[in-house]
């Protein structure tokens, strides 16, 4: 932003308002008059001024009237001009950027915004739900409680959806968010959250240490509150210095200023989300900018400048549009040059209150009154008054508000009681100020009740955390410098830096002497606490009234600070009230709790990146660019896409193609790509007896060059994986996992390694990424081999039978391990070569065995294999299994310690009913079988007391003809020959089959050796 | 069983009902009375329940009403539904899979059906569906078995084919998913309900019944003579017993040390999610099958999302970055409409994370002192069958059908609940 | 949370795999009762408070850690390779 100069607010003229909207002040604000955007809101056109917000726009073109409440449809205007708005939300953008609930306050307005009011029907000035409003009696806190529950039917059906339509706020768009987003971190010395004076002093008193420093502010101008107050530092208007300060800050190189960024989160640690509105400042990201960035920031020190959050008034007709902060007030017609009425009163509790009565005055804004409700007149409010000519009412208030859509005239009682009403249309309130404690309370730390501030101030920081300024409770602006420059010096030298003293600015006076007024009594009407959710006085007596009187009771039973706004401005009246109902203290009555995020983030920026095909990372197989070549169809198994079947052309279904794959591998030879194996070498002294340890059978008496099958229990007895152990030597193992376990399993072995076996000389290491390996299996597959395989080696049966292993090389000169082990129970090989030669070894054996019938098979025939063999995969090794419900007793050792073989012993692991791994062949041979079917008896009825196991796996078997089945049925073996009724009723099934063997084909196992 | 005639002042109370409602709106709502009376504890009683959440109050419930039990009291260490019933993502459903589990929950969820007009209370219990998405061949036979199982149990479960699935919840990224969805296992009578209500309901309603509820009254001590449990000490004085239920979910260890029991349980946490009210969206409960993503729309109009748990040991009430970054990438790769909606807060509660990952409800090695813990993150739907179940086994001495396998000691025989086969890694389950 | 990895430094905990209490011993095989072995796979002391728990830096230098961590605040404690912490119980046992 480049644009108007530093010196605008001392340079605004008095009564004399702009030319392109009715209430935009000729001169001054920090807005570029140079240039005009067009916006529009709810369909009618207006202009504005870069530097404007929304609602700064929206002021400057006299609309008031900005959105509908939440229960009773009150209209409402704009109250703030922070991120603290309750009242001005909108829905921002149209189609499927269109934005709900949107704070027209802290929207940066662009050419072509376009915004619509939110929760009104037919429009926003004819609501027809504002009808609640005279339900009121009826339909206080919680009165849903209470009724529809008869009949009870009709609470979905009828009551629900009628309140579901009701509530909410803003429509979303319905549609994926066509913008991306981004996420990134950043490691600094000192975090500042907040570039107001403290901020900025403790960012440039760090910077000027040397610290790394991260000034992220929300605002997309640095300044905060110097940007909204006149004020005069070293003589001069306070921009200047901002300027100053700024451009100091901008030169030094570690020293990061992120504008449009709110710090949202602290976590432990140091650790901080912070998101950055990259381009919600124009219509459009450009195509190669995200729209939000989430950065996660890691800071030594951190320094919260974050300012405090002014606190409303409660008393009758408080939520009228017209009724604004005094504050935000000073910031529209100051900053922005727009004012937001024409004739004021001034209703406050304090002295910062008298600024706004001055800067009215000094722009033109009629002030008529300023009510001031302590009954102690104040010399610094009477001479403000005095200076604007205004009414000074002390000990009074405001007591009711006319006008329905906007403040017409209110209601002022005198000290005295007597009433007078005034009009006017515009009524500044201010009762006090609330520290922004959040990013200090994030963690835990309650804020406690400081009585002189009338406001919770942080204490129990987090560790490595500071606060400075207003957010500290040092509301005075000299006191934000002392304050900001103290902590910046303290951050930096916590860092190792040494700060250096510098001048405190001098200031013009001030005084910010408050005394809290909860709520206006002796008066009638609907006094909003909470304006975005509609909480009254009348619902927290109510609350009282039904015991709902702990914080977290009231607020939940009201929706008291439940809204989007999460009671910025609500909270601490809420509390004190219910403290006044429960006439206890008000830190006896608790504070409230400050969860994540300080203010709301768009779901899509905490998922940056992260969705669609990017949600998460994909792994290919080595040889995957070939298997596309093929026009092999994938699958997604885990992060890996592999191939499930390699169609060929002609062939109608994937069930065809299938078949066709495993009757090449029963009768010729087939490929298979199985890198995604867990694979991890085991070497060292110990290896085997760390092996041993490992595995349920004994690996230490495995000869080298051979293969062993393997089984791993975990801790607690059930069956945690299977695979191939290999000894290359005396001290070399390579092991493989299941694909789905192979992360796991390299955990679990090194949690072994380091914690439960530490004596044992053993190194580890996952070369699952390093080696491409293929599955070679058919009666043809030697042949094949031998043609990729250099003939140094002998690979006949002789020099190397069923379960031989050997390092090889192969195509020439390349490393290889050379495995014959086999799944398919057909003679097989798998061969290992570098994974960045395994495009050129699928290539190498498809030409070598295209003599021989190769054919590539995917994971589908992988399974119809393992099936028809009865071998267990990831369906039976569930976690719920033991080694004996899978026919693998035998595989548990005697003779040794072994993880989970003592839990595995417990008497239910054992116990003799328990279902076990069967084979089942459909009595109908026609009939398909489905994985996830219960079997009960033949002829039982499909009771919970008659299950008696399920289908873990089903293939259909081309060997066999028809479809075959793996399950797990009480009684296992003995009920070989029997009936069973398989009983799936999600899928309509419910056939016969009969119970058999699990090794299906081949069960003398005469293949494996060819 | 001693029937003691409730001692404590029993305030009038006014039926809830649409004409109590306007009766109250004419006379400015000043009848209305509060939900559950203040009273100071009684020296004796004739059983304790320590924890005021979601169980512990639905147990009081259910001992005064199926028991006849009045003389009882509930202790809350600080106000009544502050725990997990006070902050969970509000399902409810019996979508289980193993016999020692399905009958519980399918239990519960008749409980639900008939809860509002039982307690009077409108617990807003919408059985607005819940769907499980499935996203490979593997991951819908495990739904098969699962929804067979239900159905065995006369549970009712549908596996929906994806273009099924499209048809019901068209907004979810069918075309371009990592992992695309395949289907679906939905069970339409799961669904949410208002979770505050709950407690408060049961408390109202409790509290016609003669419980009295002690909020601020911190269990410091539980007294054990002779293998016999006779009494605790508070933050309000000592209370003698004859029983004494602990159900205090996140806290159970740290209750149950104090009468020197250590369980098979770790704490974690458990974050969850709301954001900003919008107009209807989303109409059911969907869970996500290749994350750890769930989410449903209140009746307020806040989407109400959560995924896994931070997945270490903590008594902190707060999460971490991570797992806020998890759970809303899940979101956007299942429901890409979702980027542009707020999350306006965030929370975290301590879930009792069992070994098994299923529940406790039993008589522990003291007498008298009786158990009800482990609901890891899925305590919220079990409230009405936990409260029923464990005011049983207090009253009765002995497990109920329902909580039959729910036995402390099924670890070391090995009758493990297991319904994830995760093993003794309380964080996987 | 941030974990001082003794190898690697500070780095953020989504680098860890968290396991859970190190205070539990398997038990000797050759001794060890079945209710010894129940405590060791299910019992916890779950404290609120200092806690010794096992994580590994399995997105860093795979080496298991016994972090000493107040479950409370989280605040860390100390962290010690758990290989060291192991062999040093070894020596120590009889």
């Amino acid at each position: 932003m480049n644009d108007a100069a530093p010196n605008a607010h001392s340079a605004a003229p008095a009564r004399r308002l702009g030319d392109n909207a009715p209430l935009r002040l000729a001169e001054g604000g920090l807005i570029d008059r140079s240039r005009t955007l067009a916006f529009t809101f709810d369909g009618q056109r207006y202009l504005g001024h870069p530097g404007d917000t929304l609602a700064s726009a929206l002021i400057a073109n006299g609309v008031r009237l900005v959105g509908r409440s939440f229960k009773y449809h009150r209209p409402r205007g704009i109250l703030s001009a922070g991120p603290e708005e309750p009242n001005a939300l909108v829905e921002l953008r149209s189609g499927a950027r269109r934005e709900p609930n949107s704070r027209a306050t802290t929207i940066e307005l662009y050419d072509g915004l376009v915004a619509a009011s939110q929760n009104r029907w037919p429009s926003l000035k004819y609501d027809l739900l504002s009808i609640n409003g005279l339900a009121g009696p009826i339909i206080g806190a919680g009165f849903y409680y209470k009724t529809f529950m008869w009949p009870a039917a009709w609470w979905e059906k009828v009551y629900e959806p009628l309140i579901r339509r009701a509530a909410g706020l803003g429509r979303a768009a319905g549609v994926p968010d066509p913008d991306t987003y981004d996420k990134a971190n950043l490691h600094c010395d000192v975090l500042v959250v907040g570039a107001g004076p403290a901020g900025l002093m403790a960012a440039l008193t760090a910077g000027r240490a040397g610290a790394r420093v991260v000034l992220c502010e929300d605002d997309f101008r640095l300044g905060g509150r110097l940007l909204l107050d006149r004020r005069e530092i070293d003589g001069r208007s306070a921009l200047n210095w901002v300027a100053a300060t700024e451009a100091e800050l901008a030169a030094m190189p570690e020293v990061r200023i992120l504008r449009r960024t709110s710090v949202v989160a602290t976590y432990d640690h140091g650790t901080y989300a912070a998101v950055e509105r990259v381009n919600d400042h124009v219509a459009e990201p450009p195509s190669h900018e995200p729209r939000q960035r989430l950065w996660r920031i890691v800071a030594t020190r951190c320094v919260v400048a974050a300012g405090a959050t002014e606190r409303p008034l409660v008393f009758p007709g408080n939520d009228r549009p017209g009724v604004m902060l005094a504050g935000a007030v000073r910031a529209y017609v100051n900053r922005f040059a727009a004012i937001p009425g024409r004739r004021a009163v001034v209703f406050a509790t304090n002295d910062d209150a008298a600024r706004t009565v001055d800067d009215l005055a000094h722009c033109g804004v009629d002030v008529v009154a300023v009510v001031d409700a302590r009954p102690q007149a104040s010399a610094v409010m009477a001479d403000a008054t005095q200076r604007a000519s205004a009414r000074h009412i002390s000990g009074g208030a405001v007591t009711r508000v006319h006008g329905r859509l906007g403040v017409e005239a209110v209601d002022i009682r005198a000290a005295n009681g007597a009433t007078a009403r005034v009009a006017c249309d515009l009524v500044c309130v201010s009762g006090g100020w609330s520290p922004n404690v959040h990013l200090a309370s994030h963690l835990g730390g309650r804020p406690e009740w400081d009585a002189t501030l009338a406001a919770f101030v942080a204490r129990n920081l987090p560790e490595r955390m500071d606060l400075a300024g207003a957010a500290a409770g040092d509301l005075a602006l000299a006191d934000a410098f002392t304050q900001g420059h103290r902590a910046g010096s303290a951050a930096a030298e916590a860092c190792g830096f040494s700060a250096a003293s510098a001048p405190i600015p001098l200031l013009d006076p001030e005084s910010t002497a408050t005394s809290p007024l909860w709520r206006v009594t002796g008066t009638r009407g609907k006094a909003f606490v909470d304006f975005q959710n509609d909480v009254t006085t009348g619902d927290l007596e109510l609350a009282h009234r039904e015991g709902f009187r702990s914080v977290e009771h009231m607020k939940r039973y009201t929706t008291l600070g439940m809204a989007t706004d999460q009671g910025k401005t609500s909270n601490v009246n809420g509390l004190a009230l219910m403290a006044e109902l429960t006439q206890t203290s008000i830190p006896a009555t608790g504070t409230t709790t400050f969860r994540p995020p300080y203010l709301p983030v768009a779901i899509g920026t905490l998922a940056g990146h992260h969705r669609g095909k990017e949600f998460r990372p994909t792994r290919l197989a080595p040889t995957h660019t070939w298997a596309k070549e093929q026009g092999a169809i994938f699958v997604e198994t885990g992060l890996w896409l592999r191939a499930q079947w390699y169609p060929t052309p002609g062939e109608k279904d994937w069930l065809e193609s299938v078949d066709r794959e495993v009757r090449a591998v029963r009768s010729a030879v087939g490929i298979c790509d199985v890198s995604t194996l867990g694979k991890i070498d085991v070497q060292g002294p110990g290896a085997a007896a760390f092996l041993d340890f490992l595995y349920t059978n004994t690996m230490s008496t495995l000869a080298i060059g051979r293969a062993r099958y393997g089984l791993m229990l975990r801790e607690d007895g059930f069956v945690m994986d299977d695979g191939t152990v290999s000894r290359l030597g005396p001290e070399h193992y390579v092991v493989t996992t299941t694909t789905a376990n192979a992360a796991g399993v390299m955990a679990h072995m090194e949690h072994a390694q380091q914690w439960l076996r530490p004596g044992l000389d053993v190194t580890l290491a996952s070369v699952s990424e390093q080696w491409a390996q293929l599955s070679v299996a058919g009666p043809r597959s030697r042949d094949v081999l031998r043609a990729v395989v250099d003939p140094a080696h002998d690979i006949s049966d002789a020099a190397f039978p069923y379960l031989a292993v050997a390092e090889v090389s192969a195509m020439g000169g390349i490393p290889a391990r050379l495995f014959r082990i086999s799944y398919s129970g057909e003679r097989a090989y798998e061969i290992a070569v570098p994974a960045g030669y395994g495009d050129a070894l699928v290539r190498a054996l498809m030409d070598a065995g295209r003599a021989h019938g190769i054919v590539p098979y995917g994971t589908e025939t992988l399974g119809v294999l393992r099936i028809e063999k009865g071998h267990v995969a990831g369906n039976e090794i569930s976690g719920q299994t033991t080694a004996r419900d899978l026919g693998l007793g035998r595989m548990l050792s005697r003779k040794k310690d072994f993880i989970g073989r003592a839990l595995a012993e417990r008497p239910a692991l054992v116990a003799a009913g328990r279902p076990a791994l069967v084979g089942l062949k459909p009595v109908d041979r026609s009939l398909r079988l489905r994985a996830g079917a219960h079997l009960v008896a033949q002829g039982a009825e499909p009771t919970a007391a008659n299950d008696q196991g399920y289908v873990t796996s089903v293939a259909h078997s081309p060997t066999l003809g028809h479809w075959i089945g793996l399950a797990l049925l009480s009684g296992g073996a003995t009920r070989h020959g029997e009936r069973v009724r398989v009983w799936d009723p999600v899928r309509s099934g419910d056939t016969l089959a009969e119970v058999c063997d699990p090794v299906f084909y081949d069960p003398a196992g005469e293949r494996l050796h060819g | 069983m001693c029937r003691g005639a409730p001692t404590g002042r029993r305030l009038p109370t006014v039926r809830y009902s649409i004409s109590s409602l306007l009766g109250q709106a004419i006379t400015g709502n000043r009848g209305w009375k509060p939900a559950w009376r203040r009273t100071e504890p009684k020296p004796v009683y004739d059983a304790l329940i320590v924890g005021g959440g979601g169980h512990g109050l639905a147990t009081a419930y259910y001992l005064a009403k199926e028991h006849g039990m009045a003389n009882i009291a509930v202790l809350e260490k600080g106000w009544i539904g502050s725990g997990n019933i006070g902050r969970n993502t509000t399902l409810i459903r019996s979508n289980y899979l193993l016999p020692g589990n399905i009958p519980f929950y399918e239990h519960s969820m008749k409980l639900w059906e008939g809860l509002e007009q039982d307690i009077n209370y409108n617990a807003m219990v919408s059985q607005r569906g819940l769907l499980n998405l499935y996203h490979s061949d593997a991951q819908r036979d495990a739904f098969a078995r699962r929804g067979n199982a239900m159905r065995m149990h006369g549970v009712d479960a549908e596996l929906l084919d994806r273009e099924e699935v499209r048809a019901f919840v068209p907004y979810l990224d069918f075309d371009n998913g990592r992992f695309p969805i395949q289907g679906g296992l939905i069970q339409r009578r799961g669904g949410t309900v208002r979770h505050d209500a709950v407690a408060w309901g049961y408390a109202r309603a409790a509290d016609r019944l003669g419980v009295d509820i002690l909020e601020h009254c911190e269990v410091t001590g539980i007294d054990v003579v002779d293998g016999r449990a006779v009494g605790v000490q508070t933050t309000r004085g000592a209370i003698r017993a004859k029983k004494i239920g602990l159900a205090a979910a996140g806290n159970s260890s740290r209750v149950a040390a104090l009468a020197g029991l250590r369980l098979p349980i770790e704490s974690h946490v458990l974050q969850a999610f709301v954001s900003e009210g919008v107009k209807p969206l989303i109409d059911t409960v969907v869970t996500f099958g290749a994350g750890h993503f769930y989410i449903s729309q209140s009746d307020k109009g806040g989407l109400v999302f959560g995924g896994d748990i931070d997945g270490y040991n903590s008594y902190a009430w707060r999460g971490n970055l991570p797992m806020v970054e998890d759970v809303a990438e899940c979101g956007m790769a299942l429901m890409p409409m979702l980027g542009r909606l707020r999350v306006v807060r965030s929370w975290g509660g301590l879930m009792d994370m069992s070994m098994d990952g299923s529940p406790i409800i039993d008589k522990t090695p003291i007498d008298g002192l009786y158990l009800n813990c482990g609901w890891c993150y899925g305590g919220f739907k079990a409230t009405p069958a936990s409260g029923w179940c464990f005011a049983h086994t207090i009253a009765r001495d002995e497990l109920h059908a329902f909580n039959a396998a729910m036995r402390l000691d099924r670890f070391a025989t090995g009758h493990l609940i297991d319904e994830r086969g995760a093993g003794n890694r309380p964080n996987l389950h | 949370m941030r974990i001082p990895c003794v190898y690697c430094g500070e780095r953020g905990h989504e680098e860890f795999a968290y396991l859970g209490d190190a205070t539990v011993q398997r038990p000797d095989a050759s001794s060890a009762t079945a209710a010894e072995w129940h405590d060791y796979g299910y019992v916890r002391d779950n404290p609120s408070g200092s806690h010794r728990e096992l994580w590994q830096h399995v997105s860093g230098c795979r080496a298991w850690l016994v972090v000493t961590r107040d479950t409370r605040t989280h605040a860390i404690l100390s962290v010690e390779a758990a290989r060291d912490v192991a062999l040093s119980r070894e020596k120590a046992a009889p």
